[in-house]
């Protein structure tokens, strides 16, 4: 991947000195994002954007592209604003009273933000899956074919038939739920249910997936199970995931980001956060004194 | 901090265990009296109406042969006309003098007359208008009897006195006599579910108010339910949270406060006053009663639209659904059990509803069967009202009796919320 370094990219070299210490002052001013945010061939590109919560600032002029059939893992201590972010790419904080977005948001060089943006082709384009698995309370045929109906991408019955069969295989649970797909969706066990968000975001062949924590209710098999459909998925999707385990990102991206109170503090390839990270908040956090 | 050894802990926890149960057992057995209070109460208020008003569904009958003579009718053809100025009544009266040949004084025939119903000739008419030839023939008819004949009659189970009222020494007789003959019965009272109100209790009935209730109630449901759903879909899902909704907010759950002849009185000023809307009719009560139910409705429906999780909405909206597609498709069917639960209890609430139809002339005597929410009728609860404000002995089983029935239809209104609630319910 061309990667392009930003003026103060290597500005902030770790003081080794104070990594020795046991404990690292976590209200350090983040100013400048270390790494390489931004990349040539981007697909989602996010510039100087803020995010307020009525007077609170939860995201502080954080710029971070997202290439085409990449995967961007975002890690982070609690409240450090990663969800937040990526609830902006797909405009879902609009339903939260008082939340504000300001900076230039980019899908293929279009705005996401502004007035004349509607959400819902957005969101068409960029599905989501959310932390806790959450089928709508209809069968599993239903809960996939949602979106291709409301968008009226199929047409005929056999069309959302298939459909609704390939959405399933890509998701990896067609063999697992072929013979009930008239049962309610609620019905199936966690690890399933989360496959079946999968299935009903790929639906309707969204460009970028947006994944907020997909397996932090689930056990690790599932969880094993959905890493190996993220690494499957990256062939078409752009996808963006924020998660807690720092394995998981490790073992699903190719970028990782880390966010630290509103902050990006460090963006770089998976391998250099894990094994050489430049931040000393990066190398604190990973290597667990704080989060 | 002093430091408690294992045992020390141990010796106080168990002290502090039986004050602890004691507690428990206090709060419980609060909680069975409190219940037990509660049974008691409906107990006693339904052994009361059902012990008074159980009477009401029988009533005490005549039999007597009639002869359809032309000479005492006045009539030599049977056709619509000379129906409606036949005298029925002389037949009636003829009857009696023949069932008891040695009444002879005017205040012992008066006396007689009133054995049976004042309705007495309708009935003659009635079965002469169906079988046209019964002129000039004889047959044994049952007539329903007079109310004091039938309050005396019902009477004697429980006492042998039985309760007199009015009822003479002579009547007694010959209640006793009509008894003993096998011309004297009781049987299961049709009229009370067929005729509209009267003046004389044995022909009073309870349709007409039923029928008023239903038409006012289909009035009120298909005006409070879409406007109650509408406006509590658009607050809670579409309005900005600002001063103004909350401004809103405090209203509706004034307006569930206020007292309801209040609307009463807007009714009669806006509805009656204004529009010129026909008065005593079901359609000013039912648009009386919608806005009195409209905030029950409105705020068990807001809280219904609460229940529905967040994550459902959120996963519509991640989908790209647009927000009337999240509230149709997803919100509306989680939230659907709590609305209709919410809109029968107050459709239940509006049933039981006297005062606001007070106000709108609705407290009128209607003897009709209302045909339309334009015609004029009356309603249950003030049925019964009116009803429990007449002098007649025999209207005290009655009012019982009509209050029998509004209660059944309040309990399957309930039942039926209780129902629709376990079936719709789903689960997420």
């Amino acid at each position: 991947m061309n990667t392009m370094t930003l003026d103060a990219g290597n500005a902030a070299p770790a003081a080794t000195g104070q990594l020795e210490q046991d404990t690292v002052d976590t209200n350090t001013k983040v100013s400048e994002t270390v790494g390489q945010p931004l990349c040539d061939d981007a697909k989602l590109s996010m510039r100087n954007v803020n995010v307020f919560y009525g007077e609170t600032q939860a995201i502080h002029d954080v710029s971070l592209d997202i290439g085409r059939n990449e995967v961007v893992a975002m890690i982070g201590p609690s409240g450090c604003g990663k969800s937040t972010f990526l609830r902006c790419i797909n405009r879902m904080n609009d339903t939260i009273e008082g939340c504000r977005v300001d900076g230039d948001l980019t899908l293929d060089g279009e705005p996401i933000y502004g007035p004349k943006v509607d959400v819902v082709p957005l969101r068409a384009r960029v599905g989501m899956v959310f932390q806790k698995p959450n089928p709508f309370p209809k069968t599993i045929y239903e809960n996939v074919a949602y979106g291709p109906k409301i968008h009226g991408i199929a047409s005929r019955r056999a069309e959302l038939d298939e459909i609704v069969e390939n959405s399933l295989r890509r998701a990896g649970l067609w063999n697992e739920v072929k013979d009930r797909l008239d049962k309610p969706g609620t019905g199936l066990s966690g690890g399933q249910q989360q496959r079946l968000c999968i299935a009903r975001a790929i639906a309707v062949s969204p460009e970028v997936i947006l994944m907020d924590e997909p397996c932090s209710a689930l056990d690790p098999i599932a969880t094993a199970r959905i890493e190996e459909l993220i690494d499957e998925l990256r062939e078409n999707y752009t996808i963006a995931i924020v998660t807690h385990s720092m394995q998981q990102a490790a073992r699903v991206s190719q970028r990782t980001a880390y966010f630290h109170l509103g902050h990006l503090v460090e963006v770089n390839d998976t391998e250099t956060v894990f094994t050489n990270p430049q931040h000393e908040l990066t190398e604190a956090y990973i290597t667990g004194r704080f989060g | 901090m002093t430091d408690l050894t294992q045992d020390q802990v141990r010796e106080r926890i168990e002290q502090s265990l039986a004050g602890r149960h004691r507690k428990e057992k206090l709060f419980r057995g609060l909680g069975i009296a409190s219940i037990a209070f509660g049974i008691l109460a409906v107990l006693v208020l339904f052994t009361d109406i059902i012990s008074k008003g159980s009477g009401a569904f029988v009533q005490t009958a005549v039999q007597l042969e009639v002869t359809y003579d032309p000479a005492v009718l006045g009539i030599d053809t049977v056709d619509d006309e000379s129906l409606t100025w036949a005298n029925f009544t002389g037949v009636v009266r003829e009857a009696l003098r023949a069932r008891f040949p040695d009444v002879s004084s005017r205040g012992e025939k008066r006396q007689l007359y009133t054995l049976v119903s004042t309705g007495a000739p309708f009935t003659l008419r009635n079965r002469l208008q169906a079988n046209p030839e019964l002129l000039g023939k004889t047959e044994k008819v049952w007539f329903a009897a007079d109310d004091d004949v039938d309050t005396y009659y019902k009477s004697l189970d429980d006492s042998a006195e039985g309760f007199r009222g009015r009822t003479s020494d002579q009547m007694a007789a010959w209640v006793a006599q009509l008894a003993d003959s096998g011309e004297l019965k009781k049987r299961f009272n049709t009229t009370f579910f067929t005729n509209g109100d009267s003046r004389e209790p044995e022909q009073a009935g309870i349709r007409a108010a039923l029928v008023g209730s239903l038409l006012t109630l289909m009035v009120t449901l298909a005006l409070s339910f879409p406007i109650g759903v509408a406006a509590a879909i658009y607050l809670e899902e579409f309005a900005p949270k600002n001063r103004w909704t909350d401004l809103i907010e405090v209203n509706i759950n004034n307006l569930a406060a206020v007292p309801s002849i209040v609307f009463g009185l807007l009714g009669l000023a806006i509805f009656i006053n204004f529009f010129e809307l026909p008065r005593s009719a079901p359609l000013v009560g039912g648009l009386v009663l919608t806005l009195m139910t409209l905030p029950t409705i409105i705020i068990s429906s807001r809280a219904a639209l609460k229940a529905v999780p967040p994550s459902i909405r959120e996963a519509a909206m991640g989908m790209g659904a647009s927000r009337m597609q999240v509230v149709l498709h997803h919100v509306l069917p989680l939230a659907m059990p709590g609305m209709l639960t919410g809109a029968i209890i107050g459709m239940a609430q509006a049933l039981g509803e006297t005062a606001p139809l007070l106000m709108i002339g609705m407290v009128a005597f209607i003897v009709d069967v209302p045909g339309g929410v334009t015609d004029p009728a009356t309603v249950l609860p003030v049925q019964i009202f009116l009803w429990a404000d007449s002098p007649e002995r025999a209207f005290v089983e009655k009012t019982s009796a009509a209050i029998m029935v509004l209660l059944s239809f309040l309990i399957v209104m309930n039942a039926s919320a209780v129902w629709l609630r376990k079936k719709l319910e789903r689960r997420w």
